[in-house]
């Protein structure tokens, strides 16, 4: 609230600057500032948050600057009512594109970054060769200037200084709120993201909206103030190109990031310019980008916080860390059954009809040997794959068609046997993630509180504000395990988490298992080390080649012959 | 509809301009799929080794000759390019944003040197032209298209055939891997990245005979070849050449039926067919 409170104050103050009477060229001098800041801004929404890099920026920004341009001048809309219709149709571009894109799942970056390179061309020859644009462009000399501020130049700033406010608010607001914290996991690794409940396909799609639609303003209120806008310069390379240069210079991981280098870029271009050496000025410009990518990967913004971020106190924990007592609910109506569950990879097949039924407050060993189709069935569960037939039931509901963020909604929770953390997120806000989105859906401050719980709860919270890459791999596997119990899920899905550790370790992760079990969460635990399976499973169900061969108790099943040789092969005796 | 001779020459026309499409995303395309680097830059170097060829040229010297200063400066700065980005271990993408910051460098260098103002290499080459059944068939880009077939069938060769060629696929595939198996992957990436600047410099020189210079002439091609690029496989040493003559009839045709301007739709729109109902293939 803080930070909005002096953003408006700012934008207050500098409203007065038209009232200085100072020459035109200032005010012109500070529009093309705040032009960019909105341009990088909001390419930032989308690209720097969420990591898919767009190149397309330019057609959002040209399909503002050609609504203008057309309603203003052909339809003789008045020049501020065509903002608004050119930031919808932008937006309405940017949402079409994504929602054909994005629909296959995920897209590899450099290929979003390119699709949208080709759009933005595509958009440019249609244009040009429609009575849109026609070849000539399209003068707006016609078109009245609204009397904002004193003169045509202070109505342009005022608009552009508007607009930047604007904008920078709903970085800011977007970058606190869930959906923020969202696309920052989607940049890290959506397909985790996606299994802790995020909904990764809505969340890019409201991102691309936010974002098209500034930049549609932006190019509106530019298409007056060229006042002759072309195909040419509209859709030329310039504007993707430096809003990333600007987004990367700043720092494109903090709303504030943007707006720094596209302060800092447009003043040294003008500076150029304005002395003369402007091929040097370019030069120089490509010349920061490189080093920049080099030797500031965060950016200029990115280091200063971290910097910062090493200097202050390290917070302690919330002492919320009294692990609820609720007796161990164990009865024997099923939490969740699958029956003839099939899931087949390019002729393998993985799971050959799964029946297997999980029940409330128990924990339940999924062994077999390797490639037996364990892991294949957490991803089907989960909604990471869909299974090819068959049908799965979670407390009432089938859950075997929703999406990976629905079923983690739901109450399912996993980890990775490899661990998946976040890596730019630090461990409290890996937590708070699962708390946010998960089965719980709390509001950040609760979620912040319920993951220093479950921080402590797996002796992390000392390592709070580190990031993944400091940890160890003890401390990654219970990282993963942290994140799986803050989403509060009534099914925990653990994926081998003992496997890698020591033999002491182990034991601290069998004790851990138990009080989880304890607090009331059902568990199936995929494991290789039959010590921990023999320990902790109340049943054990057995797979082999994907289907199951056997399940009971523990004891009995482990030395059932075909277990045994699924494991160790057959007997030539 | 157009006539016969006219549909006919532009034909041959999108042949020619596709062969330079090839040639230009041949080594673009090898360094991307086998190295991980999109070199943006490759463009800009292109387009110097375009105006090299026209100041040596100017001096006197065969066109063809001045590869022989032009080629061996081109594989060293691809030398360099590679040793950067395997020393600072840069990611595709970033390597896509270092380029950009090299193509900027690039041709504010062209441009300071030799001006914004247009120059038309003048060489013997330039006026020759057959006449083969009743089409007209200039010199310069049935010298591009031999080249680009020639250099295509080359890489393809080397790199299906040779003990080099192979250590080098092996290394794209699992740089690990093929260390452990005694392939110097490092040493292997750097010549890849130098043979894919020298390209560079030969195609700066097809651009040379038939194109009028400009610095802007850095970023008329970019789309069009990145969809040959892609299109044709990353990777892919023929590929490239297949994709670029195809869209280069294509573009051609559509001119030829329409009108000039309405050419890039075919290639992008091609592009985003491809990445939308393909993306696997990519």
């Amino acid at each position: 609230m803080r930070t909005l409170g002096a953003l408006a104050a700012a934008g207050v103050l500098l409203a007065f600057v038209p009232a200085l009477k100072l020459p035109a060229f200032y005010e012109t001098f500070l529009y093309l500032i705040f032009h960019w800041i909105v341009l990088a801004t909001s390419w930032n929404i989308l690209s720097g948050y969420s990591g898919y890099f767009s190149f397309g920026h330019g057609a959002f920004f040209g399909i503002g600057m050609y609504t203008t341009a057309t309603l203003s001048t052909k339809a003789n809309l008045p020049f501020l009512g065509t903002l608004p219709l050119g930031a919808a149709l932008a937006a309405l571009l940017g949402v079409a594109l994504g929602a054909i894109v994005f629909r296959a799942g995920r897209m590899r970056g450099e290929l979003f970054a390119l699709l949208t390179l080709a759009v933005s061309y595509v958009l440019a020859t249609i244009i040009l060769n429609t009575p849109i644009d026609g070849g000539p462009g399209v003068s707006l000399s016609a078109v009245a200037i609204p009397a904002i501020g004193p003169s045509p130049p202070s109505t342009f700033y005022l608009l552009a200084l508007a607009l930047a406010v604007v904008t920078l608010a709903i970085a800011y607001q977007v970058q606190r709120a869930s959906l923020g914290r969202g696309l920052f996991a989607i940049h890290d690794d959506e397909d985790v993201a996606e299994v802790l409940g995020v909904p990764t396909y809505r969340y890019k799609l409201a991102a691309l909206a936010i974002s098209c639609a500034l930049a549609g303003i932006a190019g509106g209120i530019h298409a007056l103030f060229v006042n002759y806008v072309t195909v040419g310069e509209t859709f030329s390379i310039v504007v993707p190109l430096s809003v990333v240069l600007m987004s990367v210079l700043g720092g494109a991981r903090h709303w504030a990031g943007p707006a720094i280098g596209a302060a800092i870029i447009t003043a040294l271009l003008y500076a150029f310019t304005a002395s003369n050496y402007a091929v040097a000025g370019r030069a120089a410009v490509g010349l920061i980008l490189i080093v920049v990518i080099l030797f500031l990967p965060q950016g200029v913004l990115g280091q200063v916080l971290r910097w910062a971020q090493r200097r202050a106190p390290k917070p302690k924990g919330s002492g919320l860390a009294t692990a609820r007592a609720e007796a161990p609910i164990q009865d024997l109506t099923p939490l969740l059954s699958a029956t003839g569950v099939r899931k087949a990879f390019a002729g393998v097949q993985a799971l050959a009809g799964v029946d297997l039924t999980v029940r409330r407050g128990e924990i339940l060993g999924l062994v077999g040997p390797n490639g037996s189709g364990k892991s294949t069935l957490i991803n089907v569960i989960s909604g990471h794959y869909r299974a090819d037939a068959g049908r799965i039931v979670f407390a009432g509901a089938d859950i075997e068609r929703l999406t990976a963020h629905r079923i983690a909604r739901l109450g399912i929770a996993r980890t990775y046997q490899i661990p998946r953390p976040f890596a730019h997120l630090t461990v409290l806000e890996n937590v708070t993630l699962p708390a946010m989105f998960g089965h719980a859906t709390l509001d950040r401050a609760d979620a912040e509180r319920e993951a220093w719980r479950w921080l402590e709860f797996t002796r992390l919270a000392a390592k709070a504000t580190a990031l993944p890459g400091e940890l160890n791999l003890h401390q990654r596997k219970f990282l993963e395990l942290a994140r799986a119990l803050a989403a509060r899920p009534q099914l925990l899905l653990l994926d081998e988490v003992l496997s890698g550790l020591t033999p002491t370790e182990i034991d601290g992760a069998i004790a851990l298992v138990k009080e989880i079990r304890a607090q009331g969460a059902s568990i199936v635990f995929v494991e290789h080390v039959m010590r921990a399976v023999m320990e902790l499973a109340d049943r054990i169900v057995v797979l082999s080649y994907g289907s199951v061969i056997a399940e009971g108790g523990p004891a009995e099943v482990m030395e059932r012959g075909e277990v045994v040789e699924a494991y160790l092969g057959k007997a030539h005796a | 509809m157009p006539s016969l001779a006219l549909l006919g020459q532009s034909l041959l026309s999108g042949i020619f301009v596709g062969a330079l499409y090839g040639l230009l995303g041949l080594g673009l395309s090898l360094a991307w799929g086998l190295l991980g680097q999109i070199n943006l830059a490759h463009f800009a170097l292109a387009v110097l080794g375009a105006y090299l060829t026209y100041q040596l040229a100017a001096a006197g010297l065969d066109p063809f000759l001045t590869l022989a200063a032009i080629l061996p400066a081109f594989f060293l700065l691809g030398i360099a390019l590679h040793w950067l980005f395997a020393r600072f271990a840069v990611s595709v993408f970033n390597s896509l944003l270092i380029t950009f910051g090299l193509t900027v460098i690039i041709e504010a260098g062209i441009q300071w040197i030799w001006s914004a103002d247009f120059r038309r290499l003048e060489s013997h080459y330039t006026d020759i032209r057959y006449r083969v059944a009743g089409l007209y068939v200039p010199l310069p880009e049935l010298l591009t298209l031999v080249l680009a077939i020639a250099l295509s069938l080359g890489l393809w060769a080397a790199l299906r055939y040779t003990d080099f060629g192979k250590a080098i696929r092996a290394s794209a595939e699992d740089q690990a891997m093929a260390q452990a198996f005694g392939v110097n992957a490092k040493a292997l990436a750097l010549l890849l990245s130098g043979v894919a600047a020298a390209l560079a410099g030969v195609a700066g020189l097809c651009v040379a005979l038939s194109y009028t210079l400009a610095p802007s002439q850095i970023y008329a091609w970019v789309g069009v070849v990145f969809a040959v690029v892609m299109l044709g496989g990353l990777g892919s040493a023929l590929g490239p050449l297949v994709a670029g003559i195809v869209i280069g009839v294509s573009e051609a045709i559509t001119m030829a039926l329409t009108a000039p301007s309405w050419a890039p739709l075919v290639s992008f729109s091609l592009l985003i067919a491809l990445l939308v109902l393909r993306p696997e293939k990519l």
